[in-house]
């Protein structure tokens, strides 16, 4: 990977003028992307329940705005955002594998994996063991990322590389060709919880390492970005760098999404804006 | 659990299409007809000529322009002798500093306005003459504002001195770019000019001209005569004239350096190119195609120093080739005023006409083309993104300067092999290298003739940065301490 190059070409994405409808187009599908996260240790199950309402309908006001694509919760809460869903679109997504530093034994990962799916998870969020990456032991996160796909079964993996901690994107684009190899259906760059989160260069990288591996094997594999994307301009850019990376296909919840909380609000905020011509007090805006 | 969940259905790609974002003209003041521009004020041209320039991506008509005849460059000459030796040439390093400096800042001031006109005159992306070409225009001023009054401290034991009169013919590719690298280093060494823009693209340097009388630059110091060949053979032979200046083709270059041998003045030459963008296996590949496409593709391929002429090596060539064409399919091509067009209008009618000739030379030695499906806009001079496979050394495609958007494709196999088939032409302006070996990046610079080498990048430019070519690319440097020498003579000591 040559990075000048890599900022440069998203340098370059970043000052597409998107307005009018591509805008409009683009804050819906944003929505539709978005997994909407609460990862704290203070999360409760009013918490959840709360936040599953918002991401069913986020805009009590504007029946015409969609459902986000899920919500994003741990292990412990799963059962609540399952209950909380139950008669929607919006999928549950549990982090899993010890997240988020994965600081535990590949046999606790699995039972962690197991449990989750037992309990109604749609979709899993494993992170990667990074020390035993950066160590060079690809093979032991090659093999539990295996075995973490076979516990999931049915249930969609997606695989976080922590890319922060990767320290590169010779090894961003290496951990992601491994992670794919292994069967996950999304790679994702972060779990939020280490600087940098998601960032436009390291995206780019991933989505260039999931066309390669989609031209080498025929299969596609979903792409999330995560923390830190809090505005509609910026998840903008993201759609941009999709769109002119890996084409039309890619542009659905199926095979993107965004781990984001604030940005939801932003996207209200900025369709209000495109219906009215006005900024509406955030006051309009539910918080949950 | 009693109540299923709603299955969630399988989402429907969304094509994306990008809605129409046009930079507003709105900015522009133009007047409907331009004098020229001698001795400080716009006069009506002793020619009573004027000729029309039109926007190549329309083709309407956005002003006229006087055509200087022997009479009117006469009189821009005689200015700008009367200037250096009045005022300019006397005029201490420090005081023509600030003059240049104020250039700069008013350039800064009025970018906005100069892109869109740029845009507007030339047919350039406004993405690339707001990001590249305003900002490097500026630049250019204050960096050799910055010379002016250092010049006895740059070169070691000499004491340098103007040259007098320089006559300065620039191209219509870069228009404003290309006066910032000619006039701003002659005003910093102390020499005076009379510049002759390119007739398909005289409006920035017009408006520069306003600029450069609303900054107080001393009249004559700034004389600029628009027309076309005519008034540029006019200036360079003029014989109080002490140095020319070209930018432009090999051919032309040729004619001007016969014209000047045997007289004193001096000559520095930027012309054509076919530079060798060479690709080793172990290249950063996604990275080395946006590089390819910048190189080819930036400004419609209209870059004396485009990466026209790919070497691919041969075990990786039609994996790199696959990948261009999938990221040729993606350029936008169409109006350059909308700001999310990366290709836009070809300059002109002739250019377009030249480039149509070249690509049919290029089909009939038996290459194989390349274009995306993209619409082209009904009115204007457009040409497809084109790439050319099965290109060999021989064929015309691979030798002669297209100046368009065309990219032939040749593969090598070995080091030696790329080296000796990028230098197996009569340019060398410059060159491109995508390797992620360091040591290998040394040893083909080592070896290529050209001017400038680019390593996993293309394209870059800076104001610190010299320019200029080998062999039949030409002589002399813009740019940089280098390009002080064009324009200084010394004494010893």
């Amino acid at each position: 990977m040559d990075e000048v190059g890599v900022v440069e070409r998203v340098d370059a994405l970043s000052k597409r003028s998107i307005k009018k409808d591509s805008k409009r187009a683009a804050l819906d599908l944003i929505i539709r992307m978005i997994d909407l996260t609460t990862l704290e240790g203070k999360d409760t199950a009013g918490k959840v329940i709360q936040m599953s309402a918002k991401g069913i309908r986020p805009d009590p006001t504007d029946p015409s705005v969609p459902s986000v694509a899920a919500v994003c919760v741990y292990p412990a809460m799963v059962k609540y955002a399952v209950g909380a869903t139950l008669a929607s679109t919006v999928r549950v997504v549990s982090v899993a594998t010890y997240f988020p530093s994965g600081m535990a034994d590949t046999t606790l990962k699995v039972a962690e994996t197991k449990q989750v799916v037992a309990e109604g998870a749609d979709e899993v969020d494993m992170v990667i063991d990074r020390g035993a990456f950066l160590s060079g032991e690809y093979f032991k996160v090659f093999d539990e990322i295996r075995r973490v796909k076979e516990a999931c079964g049915d249930t969609h993996l997606k695989v976080i590389l922590e890319t922060g901690e990767l320290g590169g994107l010779d090894n961003v684009r290496r951990a992601s060709m491994l992670a794919m190899g292994a069967g996950a259906d999304f790679i994702k760059t972060s779990t939020g919880k280490i600087q940098p989160a998601a960032t436009l260069p390291v995206t780019l990288v991933m989505l260039e390492a999931i066309r390669e591996f989609h031209d080498s094997t025929g299969v596609m594999v979903g792409m999330k970005p995560a923390g830190g994307i809090r505005t509609s301009k910026d998840a903008i850019k993201y759609l941009v760098v999709l769109n002119e990376t890996l084409g039309e296909a890619w542009m659905s919840p199926d095979w993107f999404r965004f781990g984001a909380s604030s940005l939801l609000n932003d996207v209200l905020m900025q369709i209000r804006w495109l219906e009215t011509g006005r900024y509406a007090s955030p006051d309009y805006f539910t918080q949950d | 659990m009693a109540i299923a969940k709603i299955p969630s259905t399988t989402h429907e790609p969304l094509l994306w299409e990008y809605a129409e974002s046009r930079e507003s003209t709105a900015i522009l003041d133009l007047r409907p007809k331009y004098g020229l521009f001698i001795d400080g004020k716009f006069r009506a041209p002793k020619s009573r000529k004027y000729f029309p320039t039109i926007n190549p991506a329309n083709e309407e008509h956005v002003a006229d322009v006087a055509e200087a005849g022997k009479a009117d460059v006469d009189a821009a000459v005689t200015a700008a002798r009367r200037a250096y030796v009045d005022t300019w040439g006397p005029m201490p390093g420090a005081e023509r500093a600030k003059h240049i400096f104020r250039l700069a800042r008013m350039i800064q001031e009025r970018s906005r306005e100069l892109a869109v006109l740029e845009t507007l005159d030339g047919g350039k992306p406004i993405k690339e003459a707001r990001d590249v070409d305003l900002p490097l225009v500026a630049g250019h001023f204050f960096y050799y504002a910055g010379w002016a009054d250092k010049l006895d401290y740059a070169f070691a034991g000499v004491r340098p001195r103007p040259l007098g009169v320089a006559g300065q013919i620039i191209p219509w590719n870069f228009p404003m770019m290309m006066l910032a690298w000619k006039v701003a280093p002659a005003l910093a060494t102390g020499n005076t000019v009379v510049l002759k823009p390119a007739e398909t693209t005289p409006l920035t340097a017009l408006i520069f001209a306003e600029i450069a009388a609303e900054s107080g630059l001393p009249p004559g110091v700034l004389n600029v005569v628009t027309g076309a060949g005519g008034t540029g053979s006019l200036v360079v032979s003029h014989h109080d004239i002490d140095k020319v200046a070209f930018t432009g083709s090999t051919a032309v270059g040729k004619i001007i350096q016969r014209e000047l041998a045997g007289t004193s003045k001096k000559l520095t030459l930027e012309l054509g190119g076919k530079a060798a963008h060479v690709i080793f296996e172990d290249a950063p590949l996604d990275q080395a195609v946006e590089g390819v496409i910048n190189g080819i593709f930036f400004n419609q391929g209209h870059v004396c120093c485009a990466g026209s002429r790919l070497l691919v090596q041969e075990n990786i060539h039609d994996r790199f080739v696959d990948k261009l064409k999938r990221r040729l399919s993606t350029l936008r091509v169409g109006d350059p005023m909308d700001k999310n067009t990366d290709i836009g209008a070809i300059n002109s009618r002739a250019q377009l006409e030249k480039i149509n000739e070249l690509v049919d030379v290029g089909l009939a030695e038996g290459a194989e083309m390349f274009q995306p499906d993209c619409v082209l806009p009904d009115r204007g001079f457009y040409f497809r993104p084109t790439l050319f496979t099965g290109v060999a050394q021989s064929h015309r495609i691979a030798q002669e300067e297209i100046f368009g958007p065309v990219l032939s494709v040749l593969s090598f196999r070995t080091p030696d092999e790329a080296v000796e088939k990028a230098n197996n032409t009569p340019y060398g302006l410059s060159a491109g290298v995508w390797t992620s070996k360091g040591s290998r990046i040394l040893w083909m610079a080592d070896r290529l003739k050209a001017g400038v080498v680019w390593a996993n990048t293309y394209n870059k430019f800076d104001p610190t940065s010299p320019f200029g070519g080998y062999k039949e690319s030409g002589f002399g440097r813009e740019g940089g301490r280098h390009g002080l020498l064009s324009y200084m003579d010394w004494d010893e000591g």
